[in-house]
């Protein structure tokens, strides 16, 4: 197969796995398998989605996470907070206070991410009006649909919107604004707090860029915890620390990464889809039809959008509630005219500098469906496989440690799998004598490791 | 490599079946994505003929190492004026199928814009025969 494309964010504890095959089952790219009882992840099928990490029961799963202790390499440590870590906490916890905890951690800035979305969203407009034949346009703001749509949608990378997100603006934003402060540029550290393992993969390689501003990240659920026991404390407003002036997040940022944010604010006839299932299948559809009059397309990987996110600790349905209240809020204050953004070092006095930087490289498809570069090899496997799949039963029932029949026969051809590994296959080969029982215990102990077929066997039961 | 997918007439939920079988498989292939990309509009408009106008209609899909040829073969009223038919515009479809995205008279003009090779043979009262040739080599279009 292909070299190794992508950083993944996600990591498999084979020693904490218990070959389960959950994660298996609910992998929307069909990127894990079973093999010697462990889950074992296929890198280039997988788009950081994080179904897996959700559906393990022991948490063999983790999160890749800087080590928070970096930080301290920075004179300027900035925290880059998006709004769905306010819409975490219940609404008496005020920005002020969870900026405090963050302040008393050790950064020395805190920045809302979605601050710039005003700029971003004029850049997608006249992005828009640029690729009229590149309809319907579809938001690069969430890391793992881009991933998806350049592994299983390659025909529709041309419809992505090739600016960069939010969160990359903010970035490269605060930076050039600490450097013009005159800070070295060795000196500012960039840490992003992250709802998603998709966001931390896209850091470590982007998609479209040589590099990101962004020094580095830190996991939601750990700033959560951090700023949480503080609150049940009581330690909230003693501190000592000082909390700097922040301007107030306009009503659009706030609600941007909630499902609707930004397909709400774009021009013409936009839908907003969430979940990853839900975009797999519209995709599918859009890939068949002709242009079509949809001028632009949020998708998102989470149900809920980022809310939803595997790193958040809150019920998503209450932080969705809680961002649009903030949202309805800031709204009434900026018809009041009591929000102001035009103090030095708003991201408005730099709409220039993060238009002239706004843009991706190109965005390349990478379609993982190919059996082969070959077309005269690939025809010869395709062949294979629909042999392979009149004889599978079309159960997916997954005992064979790939997802589905269709999985199998593509492993098979590939020299992964063995037909034999099919519980089907096996039962009439048995029948036929031409496989021994303790022969297709073997394979299963192969396929499930040894320890499931002990007698006595009490163990993860 | 052959398959056959039937079409049943009036059920556009069903529509588009066959055209993301035969996506599915030029993915496989590696077939450059541009001539994917043709290849489904072009299947999947006359599918959708097929579903809008007949009564019934067979998929007949025949992969070479160059090339695809997908032939659809329905029962059906037949198109009178075929020439007429691939004027852009030029529909015969009802309100209700319009209403529902369909039978804006693109479809004919579409498929031949985008087919490497298409054949339309009909006679009226019996049905039409529609044979989309798209090849894999990129020198086309």
């Amino acid at each position: 197969m292909d070299g190794k494309y992508f950083h993944h964010a996600l990591k498999f504890r084979k020693e904490v796995c218990i070959g389960c095959s959950h994660c298996m089952n609910v992998c929307p790219t069909q990127a894990i398998r079973i093999r010697e009882g462990k889950a074992e992840l296929m890198d280039n099928y997988c788009v950081d989605c994080g179904k897996c990490y959700r559906a393990c029961p022991v948490g063999a799963i983790i999160v890749e996470q800087d080590d928070f202790s970096q930080i301290f390499r920075y004179q300027q440590r900035v925290a880059l907070i998006p709004s769905v870590l306010m819409g975490q906490f219940p609404e008496e916890v005020s920005l002020t206070q969870i900026s405090s905890v963050l302040m008393e951690l050790g950064f020395t800035h805190i920045y809302e991410v979605e601050h710039g979305v005003e700029v971003l969203r004029d850049q997608i407009v006249s992005y828009m009006e640029n690729h009229k034949d590149n309809k319907p346009l579809m938001s690069a703001f969430c890391p793992a649909i881009v991933r998806l749509i350049q592994v299983r949608f390659p025909t529709l990378t041309e419809n992505l919107v090739h600016l960069k997100p939010p969160l990359e603006i903010a970035a490269s934003f605060y930076k050039q604004m600490l450097i013009d402060q005159g800070n070295e540029e060795d000196e500012i550290g960039i840490f992003y707090i992250t709802p998603c393992a998709a966001k931390i993969a896209a850091v470590k390689s982007p998609v479209g860029q040589d590099d990101s501003p962004i020094t580095g990240v830190i996991n939601m659920d750990f700033i959560f915890n951090k700023v949480y026991t503080t609150v049940k404390k009581g330690f909230i407003g003693k501190n000592t620390c000082q909390i700097p002036d922040m301007a107030p997040l306009k009503s659009t940022g706030v609600t941007w990464s909630a499902t609707n944010g930004e397909a709400a604010n774009i021009p013409g006839r936009t839908l907003a889809i969430d979940e990853i299932s839900n975009v797999i299948e519209f995709l599918e559809q859009l890939e068949n039809e002709e242009k079509q009059d949809i001028d632009f397309l949020e998708l998102r990987a989470c149900d809920e959008s980022c809310a939803g996110g595997i790193l958040t600790s809150s019920n998503r349905f209450y932080t969705v509630e809680r961002m649009r209240n903030r949202a309805a809020f800031a709204k009434s204050e900026e018809q009041k005219g009591n929000y102001r953004y035009t103090s030095p070092g708003s991201v408005v006095q730099y709409t220039d500098f993060l238009r002239d930087n706004a843009r991706v490289g190109s965005i390349q498809p990478r379609s993982m469906d190919k059996l082969d570069e070959d077309i005269a090899q690939a025809m010869k496997k395709m062949k294979k496989v629909h042999e392979i799949m009149d004889v599978l039963p079309y159960v997916d029932c997954g005992l064979c440690g790939s997802p589905k029949c269709s999985s199998l026969a593509e492993d098979i051809v590939q020299g992964q799998a063995q037909m034999n590994q099919c519980i089907f296959v096996q039962k009439r080969m048995e029948q036929q004598g031409t496989l021994k029982s303790d022969d297709s215990m073997q394979i299963m102990k192969q396929i499930w490791g040894a320890e499931k077929f002990q007698d006595n066997n009490n163990q993860n039961v | 490599m052959h398959f056959e997918y039937q079409i049943e007439g009036g059920n556009f939920t069903r529509a588009g079946f066959a055209s993301s079988e035969i996506k599915k498989m030029m993915k496989q292939l590696n077939v450059d994505l541009g001539i994917i990309k043709r290849t489904v509009v072009a299947t999947y408009e006359a599918e959708v003929n097929v579903v809008a106008h007949a009564y019934s209609g067979t998929i007949y899909v025949d992969f070479d190492e160059e090339k695809v040829v997908i032939k659809l073969v329905d029962e059906g009223p037949g198109i009178d004026d075929i020439n007429q038919a691939m004027t852009e515009g030029y529909s015969t479809a009802s309100s209700t199928v319009r209403e529902m995205g369909f039978g804006a008279g693109m479809g004919l003009p579409n498929m031949k814009k985008n087919a490497d090779d298409l054949q339309i043979t009909s006679e009226v009262g019996k049905g039409t025969t529609v044979i989309i040739t798209m090849f894999f080599a990129k020198s086309e279009q």
